[in-house]
């Protein structure tokens, strides 16, 4: 029972974005550059999201889908923008194993029991973007964390798995990026009540965060991003210098410095760190 | 005649993730065609049934395709088989996966679906998804000549399923890892058919061994074919 530890690359065209509360991207480089680092230092899978999902862009996506999956033999979860059955299938063509859907699949539930027939239902992540209402329960959100919906996310979540999900992707948009740590509540609710596994996103800045969410939160699996990417910028470069398309590369000259609440960590001390918590992982 | 490049088939019946085999294939130096088409079994020096989804669907979607014969008679040619992930489950005779289905039958035993608790006394989840360890079952010693040989003991393979073959003869057991409670066969060898539960293509530098060891598997049996027909 490995505790399953995801890096998860936002991309925006050709680039490896990061932003807070999924807003004010900052790019941090190319995303195969990453890809091949973690794929070297232990991940169990990657996750691929699209952060402007345009029809215009998703060429660029398949692209760098194709190169990973060509040359990184570990699961590829890819997500961001899929709109039916026919994107789904082009993305696991070029070379993605799990696709991951939020915004179609709330406009049209049975997408998901579609889906889940045709390709396998372990091959269908449904992404769960949600809010804190003011009242303690959980909005669900689409388009990125642009976009509430007026559903109660945890319903939601319970529904998607009936419908045919493999898993479900958790993320906390409050705490995306922010360094704060995962929303353990949100976790635990869907967790303990799903019997498909859950993978918890958005928040982590330390690894004791990490261990939280699946100690306190019931997290079968934990999907990474700043805390993994700022350590990688210190590294060195993780880029060519060409940066196409618009962007805030500021973050890239003064390496991260700046972002006090997120400790940027080595996957491989991570996942050390954890197994010596009593929190197994494949090391 | 035996320096020509082994060509395996992947069956595509509907099911399943054809890119990464393939791929993975390539890498090994082995030809791999990706065909639905009885005929292209008879050419084929190997083939690799994987699969994702439902067993019944899977068993219905290879009666429809006329590829139950052509796969028996292919298994009885002495050829290699591959089969992965549902495709490890569907040598079995049987499946309790949403009623009871027929399997393919070359091994003899049902595939039945996780069940237990945590050690915190949280239900498992399923299905299974991740890297588990795969080890020598009891009662063999070594992997040599099998598709798993130079894989270290223990070593971690990528794991997506629900359900898990339990073959009667234990003889057949080629590694064997555990989920929770529950220990379970990870692959099945028995004669030319080898079954892995888990991705050999998605598993890094030890899947990549195994696909390296059906090359080396797939050259031999040609130069021995090579060598009977008198060539």
């Amino acid at each position: 029972m490995n505790l399953r530890v995801i890096p998860k690359l936002d991309i925006k065209g050709p680039n490896l974005v990061k932003g807070i509360h999924f807003e004010g991207l900052r790019v941090l480089g190319k995303p195969e550059y990453f890809a091949r680092h973690y794929a070297e230092n232990g991940a169990d899978e990657l996750v691929y999201m699209d952060a402007v999902a345009s029809l215009y862009e998703r060429n660029s996506l398949l692209h760098i889908v194709e190169k990973t999956a060509a040359e990184i033999h570990i699961p590829l979860t890819v997500g961001g923008g899929l709109r039916g059955l026919d994107d789904i299938r082009e993305m696991l063509r070029a070379g993605a194993d799990k696709v991951s859907i939020n915004t179609a699949a709330i406009k049209r539930p049975e997408l998901i029991r579609e889906a889940a027939r045709r390709f396998g239902s372990s091959t269908i992540v449904v992404s769960v973007e949600a809010y804190r209402t003011p009242s303690g329960g959980y909005e669900a959100y689409t388009d990125y964390g642009r976009q509430g919906t007026g559903i109660d996310a945890v319903e939601w979540a319970v529904r998607a798995v009936e419908l045919g999900a493999g898993e479900l992707l958790v993320t906390s948009i409050e705490r995306e990026g922010t360094g704060l740590g995962f929303d353990l509540e949100l976790t635990r609710r869907i967790a303990d009540l799903v019997p498909v596994p859950v993978i918890a996103a958005g928040g982590a800045g330390t690894p004791a965060h990490v261990l939280q969410v699946v100690q306190d939160g019931h997290a079968d699996a934990v999907c990474l991003a700043s805390l993994l990417h700022y350590h990688c910028v210190t590294l060195g470069d993780f880029h060519d210098g060409d940066f196409q398309g618009e962007g805030n590369t500021l973050f890239l000259s003064d390496r991260g410095r700046g972002f006090s609440k997120i400790q940027g960590t080595p996957l491989a001390d991570l996942k050390r760190l954890l197994s010596k918590s009593g929190v197994p992982c494949r090391v | 005649m035996g320096e020509a490049q082994p060509v395996v088939v992947i069956i595509d019946y509907g099911l399943g993730n054809l890119f990464s085999i393939q791929q993975a294939c390539l890498q090994a130096g082995v030809r791999a065609e990706v065909s639905s088409s009885p005929r292209a079994l008879e050419l084929a020096d190997g083939v690799i049934l994987p699969g994702m989804g439902a067993f019944g669907d899977a068993m219905a979607a290879l009666r429809q395709l006329d590829l139950v014969a052509p796969l028996r008679d292919f298994v009885d040619s002495g050829r290699q088989f591959l089969g992965i992930c549902l495709g490890m489950q569907l040598v079995m005779s049987e499946s309790y996966e949403f009623g009871l289905h027929r399997g393919l039958g070359y091994i003899e035993g049902p595939v039945v679906r996780f069940e237990g608790n945590r050690p915190d006394g949280r239900p498992l989840k399923v299905p299974l998804i991740g890297w588990e360890a795969v080890t020598c079952p009891p009662g063999r010693r070594t992997w040599q000549d099998t598709l798993l040989e130079g894989v270290a003991e223990g070593e971690h393979f990528y794991f997506v399923h629900s359900y898990y073959p339990k073959p009667i003869e234990a003889s057949v057991v080629l590694s064997w890892s555990q989920y929770g409670p529950v220990g379970f066969c990870s692959a099945i060898e028995h004669q030319d058919i080898t079954a892995l539960q888990y991705h050999p293509e998605r598993s890094g530098s030890a899947g990549a061994r195994v696909y390296r060891n059906l090359a080396r598997k797939l050259t031999l049996q040609n130069s021995i074919r090579a060598r009977s027909h008198g060539l």
